[in-house]
């Protein structure tokens, strides 16, 4: 909708990017960006190339595929053997490697595992297949674990009841409060997740200020966008004036979708559960409600998972907390390829190491 | 964690089916003429240099606008000839049928192929059908092999790339996926959406016959534009340096792929081409396009440069620089 | 998590809306965003309207995008 010609884009660019360079001067300055879609468009934008050497662009936890641990994939990988189910997914799992298989492998094998584009497929799978089981992935954060709380409801209402969901939800906010807490992490600013926002609002990320007084911006994801919010996190630090701003208005207003946010919490809860590499975080996941829970794959569907092996030497965890270069792991681009990715990192299109991999660490050896 | 069996990733076009093509078959079967790794094979017998082609095709849906498998089958293999400067010259079609398909969409095939081999040129001399068992395959398969005598004087290859070349593409990506794609993703496409599916043979012929100096020819199918590059970035150690504000993409293609998560350099298209040419060649070889009704939207898209060897960049919109890796396994619809 | 597109309300039926993107034109779900009107953008995530797009918000982002250096001059 930025409808702009490329010499207006480039012009916009450039100032942001002298900008960024004049206020930044020689401060060392490390940035964060906890949105997996943002890893992406930082990339695909190429904006690394444009940010002086002092200023760092760090990918956090925003990967919801990548910071779901292994047991998550090994229970769907179970469930995909039952000839009785039949699994719908988003395309982003479908390569993510469990303790020893993934979708994909099982759907080679002859698993009926669908792609869809929009979790309300289910039901229409579901009717269509009265003697199956239909297990819907939920995987991901605020903006999209509303659909599957959406999804639930719309199958109440039309009496499905061959329909389960096997819930991975996770909230942002949370993850950002570990972040901050940990010794082991310098992070100078936050890019927060535009859509997660728009889901939320922007009241949630307040403790950010309050509690840890560092600069955040809710930003979208133009390369236009990115470049701003950078211009405006390093503005804040260059002033030593640590806010909360909204870079993303035309799209994450304050106050976020409330209709949204009471049909999740209608059938949602906030519950502990375990991160990858992070471990277990308080309040920080969604389970269904008990009054819902005629939705839920493990409750209902009885299934036999193999033991849990995480790879040994994945380093996985400090990647995803902005500690560890994916460079710096031992396994990156040796056994841990895109083609057979040892950690989640590597698999998901916007995890990091997948990210460092397929775009050569950002900046343009020429 | 291999993988023991074949999964659809295999035939993407992208990284794993050439590993797959790597690890097997050219092991079982190597031989120099394999090994110079064209899109098709350059041959000498008897002192006449022929190419030789062969591509299957399993396109569902049958008939999307702008064409149908038939005329996929034929276009595809005689651009496969074409690019390496080679004037196609007959096709052979093998038919794989399903028992129950209906005769009367067999004709309809028959027909295209027809017509589209007329327009190449080229004449569909010899073939085979089989029918198999109901739910044996999908429909019908077609397997087209292509053979053509290489212009005197052309020497294409894509180990040809020099720095020094401009990179030339002849109009917009992803058409041919997104028509087929429609049905697949329930996404209703405005009548603007239509296979690029075309025999390119003649252009190039022409091209060919007024600029012997082209280096290399390229037709950017399965895994895209991206991967074609790549490729061919490999095989001749250079650099390859483009344009994100040259690369032709419609506002229909590039809505559709926002919407599912799809990247439209890693499209495969149809009735595209690259052409990689000394500069000061560039403003003949862009004059002939253009004037070619399968050129009409030539333009530059980039250029080659000296480093770094084998790697392939974007320089985007707002001046950064993005590298562009080959297509791993295939894209599907994500949300994230 | 977030890949999102804005698209324009055609026409809605129920909860359901026509939405045309760049062109393409797509079913979509209301649930979400049940205020919603034809002629609306709306931002649209894996089949469903999560948000509405300020059209004053966005005018006024790109003028800031066209108009930076007008802009800055404040800032300095």
């Amino acid at each position: 909708m930025l409808t702009m010609t490329d010499e207006q884009i480039k012009k916009a660019a450039d100032f942001f990017t002298q900008e960024i360079a004049r206020l930044a001067g020689q401060r060392s300055i490390r940035l964060m960006e906890v949105c997996g879609t943002h890893t992406v468009a930082i990339f695909k934008a190429g904006i690394r190339q444009l940010l002086p050497e002092n200023v760092e662009l760090v990918s956090g936890p925003g990967c919801p595929v990548c910071v779901t641990p292994n047991e998550y994939l090994d229970t769907a990988i179970a469930y995909s053997k039952d000839p009785q189910v039949i699994i719908t997914t988003f395309g982003d799992m479908l390569k993510v490697p469990g303790s020893s298989s993934t979708l994909a492998q099982q759907k080679a094998a002859g698993a009926d595992i669908r792609i869809l584009y929009s979790p309300l497929e289910s039901l229409e799978i579901a009717k269509e297949n009265p003697d199956k089981n239909v297990i819907f992935l939920a995987v991901g954060f605020e903006t999209t674990a509303p659909l599957a709380a959406a999804t639930i409801l719309m199958a109440e209402k039309a009496g499905i009841t061959n329909f389960y969901v096997l819930s991975a939800h996770k909230l942002v906010p949370p993850a950002l409060r570990v972040l901050l807490m940990s010794e082991n992490s310098r992070v100078d600013g936050l890019l927060l997740p535009g859509h997660v926002s728009s889901m939320i609002g922007v009241k949630p990320y307040e403790f950010l200020i309050d509690e840890f007084s560092t600069p955040a911006v809710v930003a979208g994801f133009d390369p236009l966008d990115i470049l701003q919010s950078i211009y405006m996190l390093v503005k804040q630090i260059h002033e030593g004036t640590p806010q909360l701003e909204n870079q993303y208005r035309r799209i994450a207003p304050p106050r976020g979708n409330e209709v949204a946010c009471r049909t999740l919490y209608k059938v949602y809860q906030a519950v502990d559960t375990v991160w990858r590499g992070i471990g277990n975080l308080e309040g920080s996941g969604l389970g269904i409600r008990e009054e819902y829970r005629s939705f839920d794959a493990k409750t209902n569907i009885p299934v036999t998972v193999e033991v849990m092996k995480e790879h040994a030497g994945c380093q996985c965890g400090q990647v995803l907390c902005g500690t560890l270069l994916p460079t710096a792991c031992p396994l990156f681009g040796k056994t841990c390829l895109p083609e057979h990715p040892v950690g989640s990192c590597m698999v998901s299109v916007e995890g990091t190491c997948a990210a460092w991999y397929k775009y050569g660490a950002g900046r343009w050896q020429g | 964690m291999s993988s023991e069996r074949i999964q659809m990733a295999h035939g993407s076009g992208g990284k794993l089916s050439h590993d797959l093509v790597k690890n097997i078959m050219w092991p079982a079967f190597a031989n120099d003429i394999l090994g110079a790794m064209h899109d098709g094979a350059q041959c000498t017998i008897n002192g006449v240099r022929l190419a030789f082609s062969t591509d299957s095709y399993v396109v569902k849906p049958l008939f999307f606008a702008g064409g149908d498998i038939g005329k996929l089958a034929v276009c595809g293999t005689v651009n496969d000839v074409a690019m390496n400067g080679a004037v196609p010259l007959y096709l052979s079609a093998g038919f794989v049928l399903e028992e129950g398909f209906p005769i009367e969409i067999l004709k309809r095939i028959v027909a295209s192929m027809q017509q589209a081999a007329a327009e190449a040129g080229v004449y569909i001399v010899t073939g085979d059908t089989k029918v198999v068992e109901k739910g044996a395959v999908d429909g019908i398969y077609i397997n087209t092999a292509g053979i053509g005598q290489i212009i005197d004087g052309i020497q294409i290859s894509g180990q040809n790339a020099r720095p020094g070349q401009d990179i030339i593409l002849n109009g917009y990506l992803g058409e041919h996926s997104l028509a087929v794609m429609s049905e697949r993703h329930g996404l209703e496409f405005p009548q603007t959406v239509v296979s690029d599916c075309a025999p390119l043979n003649r252009l190039v012929a022409e091209l060919l016959t007024a600029v012997p100096q082209i280096a290399v020819l390229r037709d950017p199918t399965r895994g895209g534009l991206a991967t074609t590059l790549n490729e061919i970035a490999s095989q001749s150690q250079v650099g390859i340096m483009l344009d994100e504000s040259s690369i032709p993409v419609s506002p229909a293609v590039q809505a559709a792929c926002d919407i599912l998560g799809f990247d439209p350099l890693y499209l495969a298209n149809e009735g595209k081409m690259i052409v990689f040419v000394d500069k000061e060649y560039t403003a003949e070889v862009l004059r002939i396009m253009q004037s070619h009704i399968y050129g009409r939207e030539s333009r530059i898209i980039g250029e080659v440069v000296p480093k770094p060897c084998g790697q392939v960049g974007l320089r985007t919109r707002i001046g950064g620089v993005r590298r562009l890796d080959m297509l791993i396994g295939d894209q599907l619809p994500r949300i994230c | 998590m977030c890949l999102a597109v804005p698209g324009k309300i055609l026409e809605i039926q129920d909860l359901l809306a026509t939405v045309e993107i760049g062109g393409v034109t797509r079913k979509i779900s209301l649930m979400l965003l049940p205020e919603s009107k034809v002629g609306e953008f709306v931002l649209i995530h894996a089949g469903f309207a999560i948000q509405a797009i300020d059209e004053e918000e966005v005018r006024k982002t790109l003028e800031l995008f066209k108009e930076l250096e007008e802009y800055a001059d404040h800032d300095r």
